[in-house]
């Protein structure tokens, strides 16, 4: 049987992803591939993809201040924004995972040992869907700015790290969120590996005064895009 | 739709109709702790124990000194024994899940239950595969060939893009009956070969 291929995906443009090969970041030397990727076309295996929704997602997945018995220690957040792909269409009832340090910049893991507090209140794992318009949001605590031991004094900006699925193979996306105007970017090799400047700024969240919620909680907003499908170059411009 | 500013993105430069396509969102690594989010009791289960024609695909991910790496996470896609996904744009839609997530184990283990995809699109039989670790600023994917379709993937478009002395590192290794072996080397002697997407 015969059937027209889906379109493909469009290819990100340069300087938009780090890339794998960066001393900077010291991990990446034992890690990174040492050949270069061969470029797979896509096929119907890469064009789809698990379309995860409301099916993985329990009761206070949403809210990582509500997983336990107490309130965990921190200043409260809204986090919110949509899921687009670059054609600016959303991308709804897609799973986004996320996970997260605490107020003190320590994650609840036991490989996570610097002298910080635990919170025993906060794990920092939480999964939302977005709705028909793309929309995403959950309730945390911003969480703290944490050292590490990849070049002396090294410390991690305080981050958010999400993962996404879009609806194909090739859009997966495991990224960081990043907050307003934090002094410690320019030392971090992990936020600087992103080539193109202004896609770096693209991680950053921007304060949402709206998204507050009165004597309850600041917000902070990011827009997350993913890649979208190649567009025949006769098709006719349009509004959705 | 209503247009909307994205944030991050100058109001300038972003149309919703498409003309000018949005920047898209930079990749960062997963990093040590990727444990607190991504894996599900289930992940791993493509299929339910028991399930007939199940097979167990699993390996070691390696990094470029050898040492096994405790920190990774692997996520497959496949297409069901018909070659059908459950995805619209399959010819015909599938109820099989097709996705399995594993972390790798302190040992640099990882293992999925599924079943062997058929062929899809004038392909051999494979499942598509990402994987995720710190010191990864980006996943990276690679496919898992059989080895008991010697002449599918002698035909296979995408292994005749790879020069023939490392397509090894792309097929699976038969081990028992039902279980099969693929190792992933992230670089050095026998890196496995990856693909960008």
């Amino acid at each position: 049987m015969t059937r027209a291929r889906p379109a493909p995906f469009t290819p990100p443009p340069d300087g938009t992803h780090p890339p794998l090969d960066y001393a900077a970041y010291r991990s990446t030397g034992l890690r990174a591939p040492s050949q270069p990727p061969i470029v797979l076309p896509h096929r119907l295996t890469e064009v789809t993809g698990p379309l995860l929704g409301a099916e993985r997602i329990g009761p206070s997945d949403h809210d990582l201040t509500a997983q336990h018995a107490g309130e965990p220690i921190g200043q409260r957040i809204i986090v919110s924004g949509r899921v687009l792909d670059s054609d600016g269409r959303p991308v709804p009832d897609t799973l986004v995972e996320v996970w997260q340090a605490n107020a003190a910049g320590r994650y609840a893991h036991a490989r996570d040992n610097w002298p910080a507090p635990l919170d025993p209140n906060f794990t920092g794992g939480g999964r939302v869907v977005t709705d028909s318009s793309g929309n995403y949001s959950f309730t945390t605590i911003r969480p703290g700015a944490y050292p590490w031991g990849n070049h002396h004094n090294a410390w991690r900006p305080a981050h958010i790290h999400f993962s996404l699925f879009g609806t194909a193979f090739t859009q997966r996306l495991v990224t960081q969120m990043y907050f307003p105007d934090d002094p410690l970017f320019d030392q971090d090799p992990i936020f600087n590996s992103v080539p193109d400047p202004k896609a770096r700024e693209r991680m950053i969240s921007r304060f949402d005064l709206d998204a507050t919620r009165a004597e309850w909680a600041l917000a902070f907003r990011w827009d997350i895009v993913l890649r979208g499908r190649e567009q025949t170059p006769f098709e006719e411009p349009h509004d959705d | 739709m209503t247009e909307q500013s994205v944030s991050g993105q100058p109001v300038s430069e972003q149309s919703v109709s498409g003309r000018r396509p949005l920047g898209l969102t930079p990749s960062q690594t997963v990093g040590p702790f990727l444990s607190l989010g991504l894996p599900w009791p289930d992940g791993g289960d493509v299929v339910a124990e028991g399930t007939d024609g199940a097979i167990r695909i699993g390996g070691v991910v390696r990094d470029g000194a050898g040492e096994v790496v405790p920190d990774a996470l692997v996520e497959t896609w496949q297409a069901d024994p018909e070659g059908n996904f459950d995805h619209p744009d399959s010819a015909e839609r599938s109820t099989f899940r097709g996705f399995g997530r594993c972390p790798t184990d302190g040992d640099g283990h990882w293992e999925i239950r599924t079943l062997k995809p058929g062929a899809v699109d004038g392909q051999a039989p494979h499942v598509d595969v990402s994987v995720f670790a710190r010191g990864l600023l980006d996943r990276v994917v690679t496919r898992i060939y059989f080895p008991d379709e010697e002449a599918a993937n002698a035909a296979d478009p995408v292994l005749a893009t790879v020069p023939a002395d490392r397509r090894a590192t792309l097929v699976a290794t038969a081990t028992a009956p039902a279980e099969l072996r693929f190792d992933i080397t992230l670089r050095g002697n026998d890196e496995t070969v990856f693909f960008q997407v």
